[in-house]
């Protein structure tokens, strides 16, 4: 399975991504620079974290305009797999990939730390490594990562089971206390409606060796290579 | 003879703005009464050469890249500059 790793102007979190796909996962990984119009090849796109065009105007405004993205609509529209993580998910968002947006944390400060997440939804090629119900810690650092969408994408996403990670307690309570961003619903991660673009802000490539203090992040990562073999497109593992 | 858009990009009324919120405290801190609520916004001015200068020019521009329609409004401005 081919991953490309895409590189904008302020990316950060890139050589993490790369690492991740490359050597934890073991799988055949590029670079791809944001002036590329061309995905032939790559079975799964990562948009990886950082600040791309300096966060200028709104974050991932600009990135979401920059020529890869059209060839990310292409390969997304193609059944390939997208997975946006942090920045990645702004970017997606505003590129019209995934409904909603990310605005200012409520506490408006700047949150890098340890959080966990629930898995909504083990059917989708994003978790069915996991289990419904699953915990997992993962990091997250980001001041902009307060998912809203409006009350009818809200109903959408939550009839079809395209939230597939929430903000928990360590034992998987959805608790406002436990909500790093006042994100709507707890909402940290979603997929689109065909299940091949998923977004989520806290970031499973920092969380895939005992080194980095958790290994959580691969079930996220192993996921990805589940749906190998799957037609294209392919929605759900196991459907719940 | 250039024009200039004024374009002001300000959060839907229905969303919490967490900054406008912490600077009307701020204010009423500093002893300013009957601070009732701030929202806080950006303000873009674009020099226009005539051909680029329509309403509908800058409309399109602030829906396609200035503002997000998921979160903001927007309202223009055209004016001699």
């Amino acid at each position: 399975m081919k991953f490309g790793v895409i590189q904008f102007p302020g990316s950060n979190c890139d050589q993490d991504a790369y690492f991740a796909a490359l050597n934890v996962l073991e799988q055949p990984t590029e670079y791809i620079w944001h002036e590329s119009t061309d995905l032939a090849g790559f079975d799964c796109v990562i948009v990886p974290g950082g600040f791309s065009y300096g966060d200028y105007l709104r974050c991932g405004a600009v990135a979401a305009l920059s020529p890869v993205m059209g060839a990310v609509k292409k390969h997304a529209a193609a059944g390939g797999l997208v997975m946006g993580v942090c920045n990645g998910f702004q970017i997606l968002c505003e590129s019209g990939l995934l409904p909603g947006a990310l605005l200012r944390n409520e506490g408006l400060r700047f949150v890098c730390k340890h959080i966990f997440m629930r898995i909504e939804n083990a059917g989708t090629r994003f978790t069915s490594a996991g289990a419904k119900g699953q915990v997992l810690r993962v990091p997250i650092a980001h001041g902009e990562g307060n998912y809203y969408c409006d009350d009818a994408t809200l109903k959408e996403l939550n009839g079809n089971g395209q939230v597939i990670l929430r903000y928990c307690s360590p034992a998987g309570a959805i608790d406002r206390a436990c909500n790093p961003n006042g994100a709507l619903d707890g909402i940290a991660g979603i997929v689109n409606r065909e299940g091949n673009v998923a977004g989520m802000m806290p970031h499973p490539e920092r969380a895939c060796e005992p080194v980095l203090g958790s290994t959580d992040g691969l079930v996220i990562l192993r996921s990805l290579l589940a749906g190998q073999g799957l037609s294209k497109g392919s929605v759900c593992l196991r459907p719940e | 003879m250039s024009r200039k858009a004024r374009i002001y990009v300000t959060l839907k009324p229905t969303l919490l703005d967490a900054q406008g919120r912490v600077v009307q405290q701020a204010l009423t801190n500093i002893g300013f009464e009957g601070v009732e609520n701030v929202r806080m916004g950006k303000y873009i001015e674009i020099d226009l050469a005539d051909e680029a200068a329509s309403e509908s020019n800058v409309a399109d521009m602030c829906a396609r890249l200035l503002a997000n329609p998921v979160t903001e409004d927007f309202r223009l401005d055209l004016e001699d500059a």
